[in-house]
């Protein structure tokens, strides 16, 4: 047994781990396995979904092998664990890349399918799903699946953005996307406030393939800095620093706390708009700003933190984000790390995905027991009012409620699940 | 089979998890001619078809041999050989064996002894001859921190992987005055399908890519030896130099 949590780090149960290594014996180890287990990548995700405590792990790191890749349909074929950064590293310089990418790139391509990831082009690339051609799924009874958008597509549904629970995804076929160069034509545009949000989001849909903003969570009105970026045409001619640093130990407190966090946002959001206007950036700090600084969770301190990530349908949109900024900046509480995106209006493929028309704000609060709590049911308010859901990528704590409004396909979901696959995050949820 | 234009580079033992992170450095950036040696076909083919995608280029050799039967090692080096000249030799096959299995069960001990110590030697032994005549490559064997001294937990394996430190000892004596360098490979515990056990007890272990990348740089500036990762050179010094009465009250 080990010890072994998630990239939110509120708990370290034990787990029994085992690691998968060789696609043609993956079968196997699930059959034998001695208890119900779920597949652990990276563990990025936040909260409960990739754990199990007491009960197994089947970890797919091991998993790391290219099968083969079409040059004249960018189709990819690998194994479920081979990194995003390690498709992005070998495949742009050829001019190809993953089609739609999360924050981070230390992720599997497993998780990034069972979780549904999305990121800044969702109003024109949809979430990571739509990409998929196909999946090889391995059921802990040792039989297989194979499902696409054309193949057994229920399976697929369910699959996409099943949070595991319908199998071990072992293989993956995604279709990557030609790329003139690997370097983005990006833009910072400071606003004060939601409307100039919301209007620079509708002016950006037409033009611009990538569109996010850093919103600053303590101002009441809701300022921030919204980017955006097209592909450049072509390359920067200069090397991209692949230095790397670790945050380098765990503080007993977290270091985001009332005391620096208004000071550093007002800073930052000045810094950044004073520094507003059009550069060329690398793809790396443009998608992926924070993996320079490995282990940067650990600022949270060792109580870890909770990241609430909530989408909010687009008439309510406004009135919902302004209303669960007014709580957060009451409370003092937040995080630097605040992130506001506009959705594209398209529905997800997943049965169980998270991305839908609408807004989408996501935030980490340093875990401090009942405050946060108290906090959180808070925003959970608005968000059941609103008629949103929450992020189960990101999600450690909601009610079952809520969870069971956001998600009006679960019923439909389970009928595809492994009986032999169990999570914390589905038994909090689902009851098993 | 003959491409001189492209570097020929031959890895034995290329489904070992180290060997396998190797060998994506070497191919990542510049198309090369590859030999894969393992022993189970499906595994190899696996390897070479992921090589593949990551270097269309290169041309990849799929091989299987039996580690332990010496003409055969014989017969497949010199098929290789003469495909031409032999750039880089990576010789990375082993088992780490469970140590209360090898003292009560002699077979699997001298099953350990044969995979560990003497299977690496033979091929060493067997390309050394046409690396020796071309007066040219790199000869690198994969040993272990463990081979630096016995220690009660893993001696037998210890003992096989020093059977390769002395013998590479005396090939860099035999080869100083040539080109063909020969280089010891220490890797200190890292994290492989080989190790998952010790993980699962607690075990802090390097990841391959770490040391896949140490062991490639190493070979590329010409070292004789290599710890990977570099630290395993200092904590090996001091523990090759403990006093005899301190290093037995050590439960290591």
């Amino acid at each position: 047994m080990v010890k072994v949590s998630s990239w939110g780090q509120l708990d370290h149960h034990e787990h029994n781990v085992s690691y998968l290594s060789n696609r043609d014996n993956v079968a196997s180890q699930l059959v034998n396995s001695p208890s119900r287990g779920i597949a652990y990548g990276m563990g990025r995700s936040y909260g409960d979904i990739c754990l199990n405590p007491n009960g197994q792990l089947w970890n797919t790191t091991g998993l790391n092998r290219f099968i083969s890749f079409d040059e004249n349909t960018g189709i990819l074929k690998c194994e479920s664990g081979v990194l995003l950064r390690d498709i992005q590293a070998l495949f742009i310089p050829r001019g190809w890349i993953v089609p739609v990418t999360p924050g981070t790139q230390l992720i599997t391509i497993g998780g990034a399918v069972a979780n549904d990831v999305h990121g800044k082009n969702h109003h024109v690339l949809g979430s990571f799903g739509d990409h998929v051609q196909k999946i090889k799924l391995l059921r802990t009874d040792g039989s297989i699946i194979e499902c696409g958008p054309k193949l057994e597509r229920d399976w697929f549904a369910a699959t996409i953005g099943g949070f595991g629970l319908t199998g071990v995804i072992v293989e993956i076929e995604l279709r990557l996307r030609q790329v003139p160069s690997a370097w983005i034509d990006a833009e910072n545009i400071p606003y004060d406030n939601l409307n100039e949000f919301f209007q620079l989001a509708d002016d950006s849909e037409k033009d611009w393939e990538y569109t996010v903003s850093w919103i600053d969570c303590l101002s009441k009105q809701g300022r921030g800095i919204f980017m955006r970026g097209n592909s450049s045409k072509t390359n920067k001619q200069i090397q991209e620093s692949k230095k790397k640093i670790t945050f380098p130990f765990l503080p007993p407190i977290s270091l985001v706390n009332p005391l620096t966090l208004r000071p550093f946002n007002t800073a930052y959001f000045h810094k950044q708009k004073y520094q507003a206007g059009k550069q060329q950036v690398h793809y790396e700090p443009f998608f992926y700003p924070l993996d320079k600084l490995l282990k940067w969770n650990r600022i949270y301190g060792s109580k870890g933190f909770y990241q609430y990530q909530s989408v909010i349908p687009h008439h309510v949109g406004a009135d919902a984000v302004q209303e669960m900024l007014n709580q957060i900046s009451r409370s003092g509480e937040g995080s630097f790390l605040a992130v506001l995106k506009t959705f594209g209006n398209r529905e997800s493929i997943g049965m169980m995905s998270f991305p839908q028309p609408g807004v989408t704000l996501a935030l980490d609060f340093p875990n401090k027991g009942k405050k946060t709590s108290k906090l959180l049911e808070n925003l959970d308010a608005i968000v059941r009012e609103a008629k949103g859901r929450i992020y189960l990528a990101k999600d450690a704590r909601m009610p079952r409620d809520l969870f069971e409004a956001g998600y009006p396909n679960l019923p439909k979901f389970l009928q595809y699940r492994d009986p032999g696959i169990s999570s914390a995050l589905s038994r909090r949820l689902i009851g098993d | 089979m003959l491409e001189h234009n492209k570097k020929r580079i031959v890895i034995i033992g290329a489904t070992s998890s180290i060997a396998e992170h190797c060998a994506r450095l070497w191919i990542t950036g510049e198309a090369v001619e590859l030999v894969l040696v393992g022993r189970n076909a499906e595994k190899i083919k696996q390897l070479a078809m992921d090589l593949n995608v990551r270097s269309p280029q290169s041309t990849i050799h799929q091989l299987t041999v039996n580690f332990t039967q010496a003409s055969d090692i014989q017969d497949l080096v010199g098929n290789i050989a003469a495909g031409g000249k032999l750039d880089l030799v990576l010789i990375a096959h082993g088992s780490l064996p469970d140590q209360q299995e090898c003292q009560s069960n002699l077979s699997t001990c001298a099953d350990e002894m044969q995979i560990n110590g003497v299977s690496p030697v033979l091929f060493a032994e067997a390309f050394i001859e046409y690396m020796e005549k071309d007066n040219s490559g790199t000869l690198a064997v994969i040993g272990s921190v463990a081979g630096d001294r016995g220690r009660k937990s893993n001696y037998i394996y210890g003992a096989a992987k020093g059977l390769v430190t002395r013998y590479i000892q005396g090939l860099q004596h035999r080869l100083a005055n040539t080109k063909v360098k020969v280089v010891l490979i220490k890797p200190g515990p890292t994290e492989t399908p080989m190790t998952a056990h010790l993980k699962q007890q607690g075990a802090k272990l390097a990841s391959v890519e770490d040391v896949a990348e140490s062991i490639v740089s190493g070979i590329g500036i010409g070292m004789p030896v290599i710890y990977a990762p570099a630290k395993w050179k200092l904590i090996m010094m001091i523990i090759r130099h403990l006093p005899r009465f301190i290093f037995n009250k050590m439960d290591i």
